[in-house]
């Protein structure tokens, strides 16, 4: 148990304020520390960081009981006069031996902790996760599939008074779904600037840089609901690109691969059909305040010199290919990401359409799903 | 050493002898650490060419390759995966998820690329490979990604690659990842940033 | 001894112009020293105030005051204007007052240059600023403006940041060589090098730092603005470059430069601690060789803030060993400290409070930096409140108490005016028990697993935000405090006596009169 450990280590304090934050850490440990996490290194870099930390602490004892000491003894006021000396070659060369030494006594174990941490072969299960602004793309190399995961609604729409949310702020539309006891590799880069994907519990925090791959890779030992964010900045939202890792046992997760896979099958399904005006506008809305109104702002005017406007702009208003084109395929070098790969034949049809009927915009045409589906 | 005249306000008492060469020398360091950053460009190349520090895969030539070399008694899993940047309307995937292959022989593997437009497009494959120290030994002799590659209006092709792995890869790499990404270099640059 | 002058006149044929130009056109050590510090208060009151609108929105969850977008130019203008606009040129200011008087020179050798190095930066921190009323707004990509974020992906206006730093590099390689050629060639007979205060050794190895890694952030932006707008691709992954390759550029000079900020710190806490412990610096060459041992150190150890780019093994364990292998001089330094206060008779002004403040919290500062500096553990730190809350204890409690630690020093040598002490003692105190509510918090939000640099945050971090924003709150107004303490000071108090402290040692105390003249040492004092 952490509560007795830490107990059981606990020699004295630092000083009076780091007395008062450890009788608080009695109360409410898991606010104050680093997580234990649930993966073997996990529980390795917990215990390398208390191992640090209380080195720190004894040292910290003897340098500030020392400044202390001569602070209420060696004062004016007391009457205390003044030595002359000024150098000690052997305390001097001591000073400088002792830490070398417990600094060789940390670097041991660290250098095998690092290792364990990099050593991402033979994995069971790889998934490649691709940071996009500001949403996370998966794609289980196994499984053929593949989907996006974007902050939760109800996180995104109580931004202005989220008292009581749960979950706020770390909470996604679409969570990736693991097998516990496997060991999982996750492949990281980027479709436009540097992100990082972080969950604290399962140790795991690597950049995702745009053209290179990084890996790292998690064994998670207990069934859970893991929750992390983006820890590299990536722009205007990136306070707003949590991660839920859903660890499962083995059958839930075979069962989940299954129902994954019939449902991308559906979704591919639901394209051929033919739709009205009115639904794919209503559909657009919905589709526009989830992938776009970050940038473009749900009244469609965007932020001027940071991301463009959709009102009345030569895009939205000219050809509807060229309007397709740069949802499906993004524009080079811009926040403006490939939608192809994160919305459905009929997402990008109605968003397409919503567009264009909207913020004032009056171009009057639709896009059907079948029109994408033919374009992918 | 001070001079003795009494100095004016508005200049300082002694400016005069500094001596030249110090002064030389102070200027030139500033000046060639700003050219030392720039140096820093090829020697970060030369760096990551010693650590692998950025993944990038070396290329030689299949004549180069002695074929007594290969060691059958280990077998390294290469796995491939691709992506293509944004304002490329291409699809790109590798043709096998994964290969088994001995080292120091050559193989070969492949990658699909479809464009979905209606005029002719551009991309150019940057690779990296992880982990990255595995990229000091797995070398090219024929690649996609050593040219710009140019796609007809919705035109399909497949792309060779032929690889070697070295037979001195370290003993505990069993498993590399290949990944391409195909960016687009159609648009002029300056203007890409512009919204 | 005092073979300077010994006039206390400032009104003669010899003292400043009057009116504002004395200011644009002066030359003189003392009247640019005090150009630089009030400039840089300016700084730490503007870029305070930013950090006031950042505890604001994190005050509670929820966005209600900014939005996200302004937020990020929040932080990233609070870490630029802290740094190059009120850290440095605060040092640069206390350099331009003390290097003279304490070598026993009568100027800086460069004075014309020293007024240009000053007269650029109002130019270029007026050129940052300005962007935020442009189209796209400031720079937001944080103070470290990684690629691509800050090439590709940032508005227009970011070429008038690029511009901006490009000046205060300029301006601070100037000021760098103006303080090498003056302790070369400036030095009273008698002043060797070893015989030379801390502070100005500190200095003299900092000017050394500046002048080999401001060019090469330099560098930085210039590729920048070539990736922009000229089509290279240092940093575009698709034209063959590398975004991690800016970061490796960036920390090259970005590591040096953390030390750029603390190791004048170190001299001014060298010379405080002696004074008010009566009794002379424990190890003083140890001193030098640590100080000199940490700028050596510093260029091997930039990797350390990119553990988590994707290093390899062999890399990442190079820069953890090189990183703490720093706490050793660093260490020997805290001991010197310590020892120096040890069997002293100790008294408690204002300027030893403030020195001891900065040996306590500093160390906090560097334990956090020890644990951070173990790499396997960073991937759980990096890029979260803990990095936060250890680099403010470096450089708010650390070189920020020196720099205010050094005003309550000095400024009676300046002004001739004592300070008030107790008013003295209530910036010391109030601003100490903010400034730990303000970031010790934010230890425990970080490892409980709140990154950095975002605008709202999930509830459970909420207790600890708010605590930390109180304590924000309070910190910044303990500095509007401080204001009105440097005004009353300079308008008057009560008269310093030449040594101004019983204690006090080096010629700027024991060999001129407070106020210091206009003019001083012209001719060299004699050096014991």
């Amino acid at each position: 148990m952490i509560f007795k450990r830490l107990a059981g280590r606990v020699v004295a304090p630092v000083s009076a304020m780091l007395t008062m934050f450890f009788s608080a850490s009695a109360a409410a440990e898991y606010e104050l520390n680093m997580t234990q996490g649930v993966t073997p290194i996990s529980r390795e870099l917990y215990d390398l960081h208390m191992t640090v930390f209380w080195i720190c602490v004894v040292i910290g004892i003897l340098v500030f009981g020392a400044m202390a000491w001569s602070i209420l003894n060696h004062r004016k006021s007391k009457g205390a006069v003044a030595a002359d000396f000024h150098e000690s070659t052997t305390v001097e060369i001591l000073w400088t031996l002792i830490p070398l030494a417990v600094l060789i006594a940390v670097a041991v174990p660290a250098t095998g902790t690092l290792l364990d941490l990099e050593d991402t072969s033979k994995a069971d299960v790889n998934i490649q996760v691709n940071g996009i602004q500001w949403k996370w793309k998966y794609k289980y190399l196994d499984e053929d599939i593949e989907f996006v995961s974007a902050l939760s609604e109800t996180s995104r729409n109580a931004v202005k008074d989220p008292t009581g949310v749960e979950n706020y702020l770390l909470d996604v539309d679409n969570p990736i779904v693991v097998p516990i006891n496997k060991k999982i590799r996750f492949l990281f880069t980027s479709d436009d600037v540097i992100h990082a994907w972080w969950v604290p519990e399962l140790a795991v925090k690597q950049d995702a840089v745009p053209g290179f791959i990084n890996d790292s890779w998690a064994l998670i030992e207990k069934p859970g609901v893991y929750r992390g964010q983006c820890a590299e900045l990536c722009g205007k939202d990136h306070g707003f690109m949590p991660i839920v890792v859903n660890a499962v046992s083995e059958d839930d997760y075979q069962k989940w691969v299954l129902a994954k896979k019939d449902e991308a099958a559906a979704v591919a399904a639901s394209s051929s059909q033919e739709w009205t005006q009115t639904d794919l506008m209503a559909k657009g809305q919905e589709v526009y305040n989830k992938a776009c109104a970050a940038c473009h702002q749900p009244t469609g005017t965007g932020i001027p010199g940071v991301f463009p406007g959709l009102a009345g702009s030569p895009i939205a208003t000219g050809d509807v290919k060229d309007h397709i084109n740069i949802v499906m395929n993004g524009k080079t070098g811009t926040s403006m990401s490939a939608f192809k790969g994160q919305l459905s034949d009929v997402d990008i049809a109605a968003v397409i359409t919503f567009e264009r009927n909207s913020f004032g915009n009056t171009v009057g045409d639709m896009v059907q799903p079948s029109t994408i589906k033919n374009l992918r | 050493m001070p001079s003795p005249e009494k100095p004016d306000s508005s200049k300082p008492a002694k400016t005069a002898n500094l001596p030249r060469k110090q002064m030389l020398k102070l200027v030139a360091i500033p000046v060639l650490m700003f050219g030392f950053g720039f140096a820093l460009v090829p020697l970060y190349d030369v760096f990551c060419a010693v650590t692998g520090l950025n993944g990038k895969t070396g290329r030689v030539e299949a004549a180069a390759v002695d074929p007594r070399q290969v060691d059958t008694s280990r077998t390294i899993t290469v796995r491939f995966m691709s992506n293509s940047g944004t304002g490329l309307p291409w699809n790109f995937k590798p043709m096998q998820s994964e290969m088994e292959v001995h080292p120091g022989q050559i193989y070969q593997a492949s990658y699909q690329v479809s464009s979905r437009s209606d005029h002719e497009t551009h991309g150019q494959a940057i690779p990296s490979l992880s982990p990255g120290i595995a990229s000091l030994y797995f070398n090219k002799t024929e690649c996609f990604c050593f040219n710009q590659q140019t796609l007809k209006a919705n035109e399909t092709r497949d792309m060779p690659l032929r690889f070697v792995i070295e037979h001195d890869l370290p003993k505990e790499i069993v498993e590399v990842t290949l990944s391409y990404t195909f960016f687009n270099i159609d648009q002029d640059k300056a203007d890409s940033n512009k919204s | 001894m005092s073979t300077a002058t010994t006039t206390h006149d400032t009104h003669d044929d010899h003292g400043p112009a009057s009116g504002l130009m004395r200011w644009v056109t002066t030359t003189n050590h003392k009247d640019i020293g005090t150009l630089y510090l009030w400039f840089s208060f300016i700084m730490l009151l503007i870029g305070g105030s930013f950090a006031m609108v950042i505890r604001a929105e994190l005050f509670q969850p929820g966005l209600q005051l900014v939005d996200p977008q302004f937020f990020n130019q929040m932080t990233t203008m609070h870490g630029l204007i802290m740094v190059f606009g009120a850290i440095m040129p605060a040092f640069v200011g206390l350099a331009n007052w003390l290097i003279p008087m304490m070598i026993g020179a009568p100027d800086m050798a460069l004075p014309r240059m020293n007024n240009w190095s000053f007269w650029i930066l109002p130019f270029a921190f007026t050129m940052l600023l300005s962007s935020f009323f442009l189209e796209g707004g400031a720079p937001a990509f944080g103070w470290t403006f990684y690629a691509p974020l800050s090439t590709t992906f940032a508005p227009d206006s970011t070429d008038f940041f690029i511009f901006g730093v490009h000046m205060m590099g300029i301006s601070s390689v100037m000021g760098a060589i103006n303080v090498i050629a003056t302790i070369f060639n400036m030095r009273a007979p008698g002043m060797t090098l070893m015989k030379m205060p801390l502070f100005v050794w500190t200095w003299l190895i900092t000017a050394y730092l500046l002048i080999a890694v401001m060019p090469v952030l330099a560098g930085a932006v210039t590729m920048m603005l070539t990736d922009r707008h000229f089509g290279t691709s240092f940093f575009d992954a698709a034209g063959g470059g590398d975004p991690v390759m800016f970061q490796h550029i960036f920390w090259f000079f970005g590591h040096p430069e953390v030390y750029i900020m603390i190791l004048p710190a170190f001299g001014i806490i060298s010379a405080i601690i002696p004074t008010f412990a009566r009794k002379p610096l424990f190890g003083y060459s140890s001193m030098v060789y640590a100080t000199a041992s940490i700028a050596i150190l510093s260029f091997m150890v930039w990797a350390h803030h990119m553990f988590t780019t994707g290093m390899p093994v062999a890399g990442e364990l190079y820069f953890m060993y090189a990183t703490i292998m720093i706490a050793i001089p660093t260490g020997v330094k805290i001991f010197n400290w310590v020892s120096t206060m040890w069997r002293g008779s100790m008294t408690f002004e204002t300027p030893m409070l403030w020195a001891l403040g900065f040996v306590v919290m500093f160390t906090i500062g560097g334990f956090s930096g020890l644990m951070l500096g173990i790499a396997p553990v960073d991937t759980q730190y990096h890029d979260t409140y803990f990095v936060v809350a250890h680099f403010h204890y470096v450089l708010v409690t650390g070189a920020l108490y020196s720099i205010i630690a050094a005003f309550y020093y000095w400024v009676p040598k300046w002004t001739g005016h004592m300070y008030d002490e107790k008013l003295g003692k209530i910036h010391f105190w109030w601003s100490t028990i903010a400034v730990n509510v303000l970031f010790f918090p934010q230890h425990f939000i970080g490892l409980a697993g709140m990154p950095r640099r975002i605008p709202d945050y999930s509830l459970q971090f909420a207790d600890w935000n708010m605590i930390s924003s109180i304590g924000g709150f309070a910190f910044g107004l303990g500095q509007v405090f401080f204001l009105y303490i440097v005004i009353k000071t300079i308008k008057g108090g009560k008269k310093a006596s030449d040594q101004v402290w019983e204690g006090a040692t080096g010629l700027e105390f024991e060999a001129l009169p407070s106020p210091a003249p206009y003019h001083s040492f012209n001719e060299a004092p004699a050096v014991k």
